[in-house]
Order: C-alpha cells, then structure tokens, then sequence
C-alpha cells in the first residue's frame, strides 16, 4: 500500500524532462539554417547533389568544378551539342587538319589576379595528359605557346574530336599557382565566375563571387554546395525548401512530389543509354537470330514505365535522341518499340532452339543436347540495374532461356570482358563523357570492341565511318560527309545489334521557390548558377 | 581505488592491443577475398564507373601496388597499425589520419547527444512505468518501446525529417554546417535506444522498490522520494551504465544508417564510401577505430560501475 504513493516524482521527473529537451531545441532552432529564420539580404543559394568531392584533382572530381563555374575548359557546348568557345575565343584546325590553332579569350584572369595565358594553358594541358583521362588518349603530339593569347596543339593525325575532348572536365584550366611541388593540385584557382571559400572533407563547398570575373554579373554572389548520397534525403530537402537547387532526384521522389504539386521541378533527357552488352562471339549469342530474339523478347515500354516511371525512356536505338543526327530516321518519331514474344520464338526456333515439356529452350549440337540458358552480369552503382535485371530474367523466361544474374562490382564489367567470360552485362553507358558521342563510339565499337560496348564483333562499314569521322574537322566544310558517316553508323548499330538498347535515362532537379531561372543541362557540364535569379 | 583502476587500466590496454591485432587482421582478411577486382572499384570510385578502363585499373593498380602478395602487404598494414599512420585514401588522395579525425569529431558529436537525448526520453518513462508497474504509463512505455526496436533507424529517420523538416519546417533535413543539423539525426538514434533504456530503467526500478533495503529505508521513516533517491536511484544506475555500454553495438549500426541519410559526414559515412568505393586504407582505418573506441567506451563503464558499487571493489580486493 505505501508504494502506491511513490507517484510523487512524476511529475518533477516529466517536467524536468521536458523542460530540458525544449531548452536545448530552442537553444539550436536560435541558430537554424531553415527556411524560416533566413535573412532576405546576403542570401546565400544553397544546392545539393549526389556528388561527392572525391579530392581537388581534375580527373577526379573535377566535374563538380566546372558544374559550379568554379573552373572553365577551353571549349564548352550549347544544349544541342554542338561546340563553342569556353576559354578559347576562336580556333581553326591547319596542315591539313594536323594542328589546332586557339587564340584565347583576353578578358579572363585566374582567382590568383594571373591573366590566363597562353603559358599558363600550356602548362596545365602539359599536365592533364599525364593523368589518366581523354586527353591522354588521343593524338596529341605537341602543346606550342605562341604569345600570350595564341596556341598551337599539334597533332600526329588529323584528329577532329580535340575541341570535344578539351571540353571534358579533365582538361579545366587551372593556374600555375594551384599546383604543389610536387605537380599535385593543393588548392583550387580556376578562372570562373566564383571561387572556393571552403571545401569540408568531400561533402561541402562553399563559393564566392569571384572579384576577378569581368563577365556579367551573376545575381547569385554567394552559394553552397552540399553533397548528399541518399535520394530519399535530397527529396526531401527539395519537398521542405531547405535547398535551392536540387539535383540528381529519383524517378519515385519526382512522381511523389508531382502529386504534392511542388512547382520546381526540372527534368531533362540524358544522353545515357540503359543496354545489354553481348558476347557475340559466344557459341549461341553469335547468331544474329538469336540476338534479335533477345530484343525482341524485352518488354521495353513496361520496365521504362515501371522502373523508370517514364513509358517515353524506352528505345531500341542505342544513341538517345539528345543526339539527332545519329539516327538513321533523322529524328522523325519512330514510334515505341515493342514486346513480340511469338516473334521472338520464331526466330530461336529458325536458329535450331526449340522448347522442351518445361517450356525451356534446347537443341540437339553435334549429337549432344543444349538448354538454352544464359548469365547476366551487373552491378549497383545506379539502383535501377539489378531492378531491370530481374525483369529481363522474367521476361527471357517468357521466351525459354534461363537467366542467371549476378549482382557484383562495376569492374565486372571490363573484367569479364577482358577475359572472354561475359556473355550478357547490363550496363548504362554515358554517350556525352565529351559533347561528341563520337569518343565513346570509338572506345566502344572500334577494332577489338570496347570494354562497355561491342565484344567479339567486327563490321567492316561501321569501322570505316568511324575512322572518316575522325578525320572530318568539326565545322561546316565537312558537314555533309559526317552526316553520311553518322547515318551509317547508327544504321549499322540497330541493324547488327552489337548491344541491345532498352531505354534511356532523364535527369530530374528540383528549384526552390527562393530562386527563378534555373536549367538543366542535357549534357551535365553545369548548373548555370550564375544565370539563376532571386525572386 | 587508485590500484585498482590501474590495474583495470591495464587490463583494458591490453584488450584494445589485443583487439586491434584481431580487428586489422580481420578486416585486412576479409577485403582480400571480397569479390571483384580492387583496382577496378577504386577507379571507379576516383574516376566514376564508366569512365574506368581497363588502362585505368591497371593504373591505378601500379599507382597503389595492389598486386602485392598479401603476406607483404599484411606485414606493410600492421606495421602502419602500430605506427598509426594509415597512408593517404586511395580515392581522394588525402591523408587518412586527417578524413578519420574529421570524421570522428562528427561521430562523437552525434553519438554523445543522441545518448543524452537517448536518456532524457527513456529515463523518465521508465522509471515512472517501474514506480508502477502494469499502471498505464507502463503499458504505454512497453508498446512504445517495441513500436521503437522493431522500426529500423532508417524509417524512423524518414518519419522524423517528414514531420520536423517537411511539415513543420523546424529543422534541417541533412547537412552538417549549422548547430541545429545534429538534432534529427541525433533524435532518431535516441529514439531507437530511448526504449531499450526505458525499459531497463523500469526493470531496474521495480527491483530497487521490490528490494528489502527500500523497504528498511521507508519503515526507517523516510519518504518515497527521499528513499528513492538516497537508495534507489544509486543502485539503479547499475543496470542501466552496463545497459548503456551494450548499447553502443546498437548506436554503431545506427550510426551507418542515419550518417548516411542526413548527409552527416561522421565515421559510419565515411565507412560506407570505403567500403563501396574499397578505399582500403580509409575502410581500415575506420574500423579499427570504431573498435578502439568500443573498448574505450567499455572502459568507461567498467570504470563507472565500480564508482558506483563499492561491492564489486570489495570482491577485487578480498
């Protein structure tokens, strides 16, 4: 009975609890970052992305560099594709096509106060084709300063993709200053709009207006960027306005905020391509038959739609239609391709693969039996892989083949490739790494193949265009035979199914309402911060 | 007393030299048989997944002597184990010493609050749930606190950043620059532990006012609060310190999940990067700090509980 009093304390100990938890909240919202307690002068634009800063090194994370105008490359690329000037402010390929003469912009200056120069160019390119990356892998003979706004970059063959390749990000021009002794960059000092004021372990940045810009003024003067690996979060930070800019959203996120009515949301094809990479050497997936049967086994539309949230993503065309000269249609509405599974039985049946009690494909091969079954490789890097992976193995299932997949490592890939044992890999492939696809074409479906690409194929036309394309400098006087070569080769490349294209990609962000004027951009080699406006 | 906790002292030294040989090796063990080619995810991880070649792994497979034999490259760890220099991330390029303390700043941070608040909610419950037992404030408490174990972290993170950050505005969603960053995070680990030392302090309560010696303390004449608090609350304690050294198995996992989702650049963070991108030294060095730090916070209790039970010095010290 005594206990029965011992309530005494329940309330001193409830208060005292409660108080203390409402103490230290209030202590800290006194400080809060969030929507409601922001200054409307000094306004600091806040972006996030899924990006790391995996280190100061170009070839790293120097992507994140040039997105946030923090760096400039010599050339630079409109929303078509096509090349324009960045640092360079003309430029002409002589010696019959053996040289790139650049003459440079005369109104930049690095962060440090230098001019960017000539020297100052010569010497950092000098250094990018050290490192691995594009520049290191082409024809480069030679870097010549001629004065300080002049450049020769002298070549072994005639190369047209150079003003491509000095577009990747790998190639931002730094200044002499950015470099440590030992040839490793130690700060950044680029030419941009804005520089670094801050750079937290790999997942925060914060930038200024850079006093040495004499461009346009950006209204943005201040911004941070923040990197946040989780999908999920950075939605939620775009649903609560705690960002500006939020970049790389999920297709799930997207649909669930269009229902909510958030009035920001951006989205943009990618020139990215979801594709299985084939073995056409194997001793079954040689036959063309039985390649178009695994085509036309896929039910492109429904994974696009259920996967990708976006029936329009489905292509059998492996370059996406940010890239309209490529396509033998010229861009004309081609339709959505679709699921024949009875087509796809005929075609295996006219290659000898027949089904069996269960249903599974066999044939009899030099007096022995043979069940059609296959292994597919891929790999997590992006989450929507192993998810089509498992849809792919339904769908062959339809048609007879059994399907083992195999969830590992990106450098499966190229591995397996390497050593002869990969038979199907599902992969998303990049077709703007350089605003010309040419460059991953020629990687990819070059003599030999490509480690993300073609595998023991070969097509005498195909590689002939390639080598015609090269040659041809990227300006008018050629336009007419690089229109014929590209023909070709996104002929040859729908019709002999090296790979097997199943749908494209979009690029989703989201702006705040703080903010007015943000973009996309198709090739993802900015976020136009200082084009975007305050409202 | 002083003895004595040198002796203890020196006991845990002596686990945490053990256990840093056994963690090193085990970890070294285990990432040499991981499936997959370490040159080819560490240029993945430094250059992006398909710009990696097979002329970039082999690069970067010379760059960092990946082919070593392991007897070599075992040897090479430990002694940088015993030098207590990891070498520089294979991805970033940054020395590893300098990300680890970086990042465990952060963890410390986080944990540290997400235990207080841990407290602050599940002390007060769960002693009121054990001054009366099966009276509604304990049956409350007990499905709360199943509600709280049986919810990963990560949803209760969700649920949190919904209601404080998406409807209300309140509070930050991820980041770390402002002071206010740590409270969602650090709520939803204390949510997750605050049940679990509810339910030990209840428990422990129920013992404390079952037992004789409270007993003698209110027929002695003094009142319940006055009985509680000078024979209650010391005994008590116990339970629930050792309660809060195993729980630090809990905030570990729970430090992965939630570090992850807000964006909090802490040690469980940094880990998940290692590990995704096997950024060896840094995944390494990770995890032999969070084992050291296990054994750190083990000490602690240790050292606590015999502060608190003279009789456990008694036994010691026969």
């Amino acid at each position: 009975m005594k206990r029965a009093g011992l309530s005494i304390g329940r309330r001193t100990l409830l208060w005292g609890a409660g108080v203390a938890a409402l103490g230290s909240l209030a202590a800290l919202l006194h400080r809060s970052p969030g929507r409601r307690l922001d200054a409307p002068a000094g306004r600091t634009l806040r972006v996030v992305g899924p990006w790391e800063l995996t280190g100061l090194e170009p070839s790293r994370a120097g992507y994140m560099f040039t997105r946030l105008e923090i760096s400039e490359t010599l050339f630079d690329c409109d929303a078509a594709g096509h090349i324009s000037g960045g640092l360079a402010k003309y430029w002409e390929y002589r010696n019959d096509g053996r040289v790139l003469s650049i003459r440079l912009r005369d109104d930049r200056r690095f962060h440090d106060g230098r001019a960017v120069d000539a020297e100052a160019v010569k010497q950092c390119l000098e250094r990018v084709r050290l490192q691995p990356g594009v520049l290191g892998r082409t024809p480069l003979r030679a870097i010549r300063a001629r004065d300080d706004l002049h450049l020769d970059l002298e070549l072994d063959r005639p190369y047209g993709l150079l003003p491509a390749v000095l577009s990747h990000y790998s190639t931002q021009i730094l200044a002499p200053s950015a470099y440590a002794q030992d040839g490793r960059v130690r700060k950044l000092v680029g030419s941009g709009p804005y520089r670094v004021e801050r750079i937290d372990a790999s997942s925060y940045l914060k930038a200024v207006l850079a006093d040495t810009w004499s461009g346009e003024r950006p209204q943005i003067e201040v911004f941070e960027y923040l990197a946040v690996g989780r999908a999920e979060s950075r939605a939620l930070m775009a649903e609560s306005g705690e960002a500006d800019l939020v970049y790389g959203l999920d297709a799930p996120s997207v649909a669930r905020m269009r229902r909510a009515g958030h009035r920001g949301l951006l989205s943009v094809r990618l020139p990215r391509t979801l594709y299985l990479k084939v073995n056409s050497g194997h001793r079954w997936l040689q036959d063309e038959r039985v390649r178009r049967a695994l085509s036309l086994a896929l039910d492109r539309r429904g994974i696009a739609t259920a996967v990708m949230r976006d029936a329009l993503l489905a292509t059998d065309r492996l370059l996406p239609m940010s890239f309209p000269d490529w396509h033998p249609q010229h861009g004309k509405d081609e339709g959505l391709p679709t699921q024949d599974v009875e087509g796809a039985r005929a075609l295996l049946a006219e290659a000898g693969w027949l089904p069996g009690d269960d249903g599974g494909l066999s044939r009899t091969h030099e007096g022995a039996l043979e069940r059609l079954t296959l292994k597919l490789i891929t790999f997590p890097d992006r989450p929507e892989l192993p998810v089509i992976a498992a849809a792919i193995q339904e769908q062959f299932r339809q048609i007879g083949i059994a399907l083992a997949v195999s969830i590992g490592n990106s450098g499966d890939v190229p591995l397996a490739h390497q050593d002869g044992s990969l038979e199907l890999a599902l992969v998303a492939r990049n077709f703007a790494l350089v605003p010309d696809p040419l460059l991953t074409l020629l990687q990819d479906y070059d003599v030999g193949g490509g480690d993300w690409g073609a595998m023991n194929w070969r097509d005498a036309e195909l590689e002939a265009a390639l080598t015609e394309l090269q040659r041809i400098a990227p300006d008018a006087s050629g336009e007419e035979a690089a229109r014929s070569a590209r023909f070709t080769i996104g002929r040859r490349l729908a019709d002999a199914l090296p790979v097997i294209p199943i749908c494209g990609y979009r690029a989703h962000a989201a702006a705040g309402s703080r903010v007015s004027g943000a973009l996309v951009d198709p090739f993802e080699r900015s976020y136009f911060i200082s084009r975007v406006r305050w409202t | 007393m002083i003895r004595t906790f040198f002796s203890g002292l020196g006991r845990h030294v002596l686990q945490a030299l053990v256990l840093a040989l056994v963690v090193s090796t085990a970890c070294f063990a285990m990432l040499r048989t991981l499936p997959g080619d370490p040159a080819y995810r560490v240029a993945a991880g430094r250059y992006g997944y398909d710009n990696v070649s097979v002329r970039a792994a082999e690069a970067v497979r010379a760059e960092l002597a990946l082919d070593r034999p392991w007897p070599e490259a075992l040897i090479d760890w430990w002694g940088r184990v015993a030098s207590l220099d990891f070498g520089l991330s294979m991805v970033t390029g940054e020395p590893v010493m300098d990300e680890l303390v970086h990042h465990l700043g952060h963890t410390l941070w986080l944990a540290a609050l997400a235990t207080v608040l841990a407290w602050l909610i599940g002390l007060p419950f769960g002693i009121l749930a054990g001054l009366r037992p099966g009276g509604w404030i304990d049956r409350a408490c007990l499905l709360i606190t199943v509600l709280l174990r049986a919810a990963p972290p990560f949803l209760i993170a969700i649920a949190l950043v919904v209601v404080f950050s998406v409807q209300l505005g309140a509070l930050p969603a991820a980041g770390h620059r402002a002071p206010s960053h740590v409270l969602l995070p650090a709520l939803a680990l204390a949510l997750a532990l605050a049940g679990g030392t509810a339910r030990v302090a209840r428990e422990a309560v129920v013992d404390v006012i079952r037992s004789p010696y409270f007993d003698f303390a209110l027929s002695r004449g003094l009142s319940s609060r006055q009985a509680l608090w000078r024979h209650g609350l010391r005994n008590a304690a116990l339970p629930l310190l050792e309660y809060g050294g195993m729980q630090l198995v809990l905030l570990v996992e729970g430090v992965v999940v939630v570090e992850t989702l807000f964006a909090w650049p802490g040690l469980g963070h940094a880990l998940v990067h290692a590990l995704f991108w096997r950024d060896v030294p840094t995944l390494q060095a990770s995890v032999l700090v969070l084992a050291l730090a296990f054994v750190l916070f083990h000490a602690l209790v240790d050292w606590l509980c015999r502060l608190l039970d003279p009789r456990r010095k008694r036994v010691e010290q026969p």
